[in-house]
């Protein structure tokens, strides 16, 4: 076992002496440090004659003694003297912390930055709009650049690999519904309302809704990810080069087919909910298909498919906007991509959240309850 | 048992590696002599950093032994390595900074790490000189390494890879992406503190000029092999068509009469 390092204090006629011992290096420092704080009086000598090896650790705590004190190294190995050299000269003044900012200052400023961000974003989106509209504009005067096949691919990518977890969410979510309804109304004895609750909540709703933010979640992030890391590796700016537009070549495929397939999926939601509340009505409350059928024919007004219907192409634009938008802004590094992603699924999400609250309130004044 | 006075520090016998059917290495035997600086080069995919992540245990080679010290690597229990892991520091090609730390306390990470009973005046003292060390500017210590250009990026990684005295140092591809006067300060910089500090350096490049200013000896990977390993007058004299062609290239060429210019003028 080789020796912590280790010193001893002496008073000689020249004042005192500290005469190093062991292994001067990182592993074997121990608390040499604080006990150097503590020293019986002020070293005129450092001997360091006892020493095995020193590394710039212990070169360091040598170097400070040295200068706290004005103390003169006696018999340090070569070795030692070069490297107190080194560390000797690169003893400097450096600022270890960020400077420490008002408590105070830093929330008013956070929140600041927080509003002309929002703000930001906000006419962000609504310029991205327009370039997106100058891009359909010069799209229907130029067929030929309209990319079909991106299209199709975006249209498999968006609606078609997405049937699966969409129908298995919207068949739980429709059993939830049945089940927690059917609770509720049997204390009133109107347990045969279920089908009403079911009926109205999925189509005019949450089928389109829990559709869209799936499909933020899905898609948004998707897009967001694929446009911001094009964007770093300079593909973006290589197309413009080119003298491809990258709204045409990138940003237009993705939009039609969120728009396109939002509807689609978001009908298919609202199904697959009804099927899942009818399984539990036929087997909790010995309801019969034909019957459930026949009554949700009665209860759900043609009106309530179109309030469902005519949101989701909306939801879908709100999405693959928000996606693509926040793809673009992704500069500098990596992290980026993935703080941008987060933002487009937020943003996303809240958007539609928020064009829902909207579109019910105009449906209800317009008559369509 | 470790022996740091080991001549051969690192020790690499028939090291074979493949993606899935994809041969990088067949057979790869190299001598790393304890103080020397080993320069590494070879074309784009001929697996340098692959034999740097299977010398350091991030890779695991599907047959082959590599000895650090004089102790085997492969198949190492984590604790087991810990041993041996604190004598080496890495330099990644981007610098691999802890992107939610600061400088100095990205140095101190590994500090805290292996010694947790340090107190904090001695490492906030030890990050600041290895921040100067580096060659970094004092104003760096708080900053994020979002902050930092390329090439502070590569010191304050150094600073990093420095934290522990490392008796080895990896650097993988150090001056890549710096400019030509910033390269060769990190040139300067990796023989200096070679020298003062006792290192031993394995050095991954592409740059000419870092192979003729400061490796002692150069080994050239190509064919799934180490094929030829020595300075680069011994190289030259193997005749491989592939080395003739990396050192009498347009490029090669003009380092080579760098450094006799600086030969003569410092003569």
């Amino acid at each position: 076992m080789t020796e912590m390092a280790d010193f001893t204090e002496e008073l000689t006629d020249g004042g005192w002496v500290i005469r190093f011992s062991g292994r001067l290096t990182l592993a074997r420092i121990g608390n040499l440090h604080k006990r150097l704080d503590a020293l019986d009086g002020p070293p005129v000598v450092i001997d360091m004659a006892g020493v095995e090896r020193v590394d710039t650790v212990g070169a360091w705590i040598v170097h400070r003694l040295e200068q706290d004190h004005g103390a003169t190294v006696i018999n340090a190995s070569e070795d030692a003297k070069r490297l107190i050299t080194l560390v000797t000269r690169s003893d400097r003044q450096v600022q270890m912390r960020p400077e420490p900012i008002n408590p105070v200052l830093r929330v008013l400023n956070e929140i600041g930055e927080a509003v002309t961000e929002a703000g930001a974003t906000l006419v962000g989106l609504l310029s991205f709009f327009g370039s997106i509209l100058v891009a359909i504009g010069s799209t229907i005067r130029h067929p030929s650049r309209f990319r079909v096949q991106a299209v199709i691919q975006r249209l498999d990518l968006v609606g078609i690999r997405a049937l699966g977890i969409v129908g298995l969410m919207s068949f739980l979510i429709g059993i939830v519904i049945a089940q927690q309804g059917a609770v509720q109304l049997a204390q009133f004895g109107a347990e045969s309302l279920t089908v009403n609750l079911i009926g109205r909540i999925t189509t005019r709703e949450l089928g389109v809704l829990m559709t869209a933010i799936m499909v933020a979640g899905r898609s948004g992030s998707a897009f967001a990810a694929q446009l911001g890391t094009m964007k770093l590796t300079e593909e973006i700016d290589a197309m413009r080069t080119i003298g491809v537009s990258p709204i045409e070549a990138l940003v237009l495929p993705r939009l039609l087919a969120s728009v396109f397939m939002m509807p689609l999926l978001g009908f298919f939601a609202t199904l697959i909910s009804i099927i899942g509340g009818g399984l539990f009505c036929w087997l909790s409350l010995e309801m019969p298909p034909v019957i459930y059928v026949r009554r949700l024919q009665e209860v759900i007004p043609i009106t309530d498919v179109w309030v469902g219907l005519v949101k989701a192409p909306v939801f879908g634009l709100i999405i693959a906007m928000t996606g693509c938008y926040q793809g673009m802004q992704v500069k500098g590094n990596a992290e980026e991509v993935g703080l941008k992603t987060t933002a487009a699924v937020v943003q996303a999400i809240f958007l539609v959240i928020v064009l829902d609250a909207f579109f019910a309130v105009f449906f209800t004044k317009i008559g369509w309850t | 048992m470790i022996d740091l006075q080991d001549p051969i520090a690192i020790r690499v016998r028939g090291i074979v590696n493949r993606f899935g059917s994809q041969t990088v290495h067949d057979g790869v035997d190299l001598d790393v002599r304890n103080g020397e600086i080993l320069g590494v080069v070879g074309g784009s995919g001929t697996g340098k950093s692959v034999l740097l992540r299977s010398i350091i245990g991030l890779k695991q080679p599907e047959a082959g032994e590599v000895t650090v010290f004089g102790e085997s690597m492969i198949g190492k229990e984590e604790d087991e390595a810990q041993d041996i892991r604190r004598r080496w520091g890495v330099l990644f090609q981007g610098g691999a900074l802890f992107s939610t730390l600061t400088v100095a306390e990205n140095i101190q990470v590994p500090l805290r790490e292996y010694y947790p009973d340090l107190d904090q005046t001695l490492l906030d003292e030890i990050a600041a000189y290895k921040v100067v060390m580096a060659g970094l500017p004092p104003e760096a210590g708080p900053k994020y390494p979002s902050e930092l250009s390329g090439g502070m990026k590569k010191r304050a990684g150094l600073a990093r890879a420095l934290a522990l005295d490392p008796m080895l140092l990896f650097l993988d591809e150090p001056t890549a992406g710096l400019d030509p006067i910033g390269a060769d300060a990190f040139d300067r910089l990796t023989k200096s503190l070679q020298q003062t500090l006792g290192l031993t350096v394995f050095l991954i490049t592409h740059d000419l000029d870092t192979l003729y200013a400061i490796c002692d000896r150069v080994a050239v990977l190509a064919d799934h092999q180490v094929i030829a390993c020595g300075t680069i007058p011994e190289l030259l004299a193997t005749g491989h068509p592939w080395i003739e062609e990396y050192f009498n290239g347009p490029r090669g060429r003009a380092a080579t009469a760098t450094v006799d210019r600086n030969r003569q003028l410092g003569a």
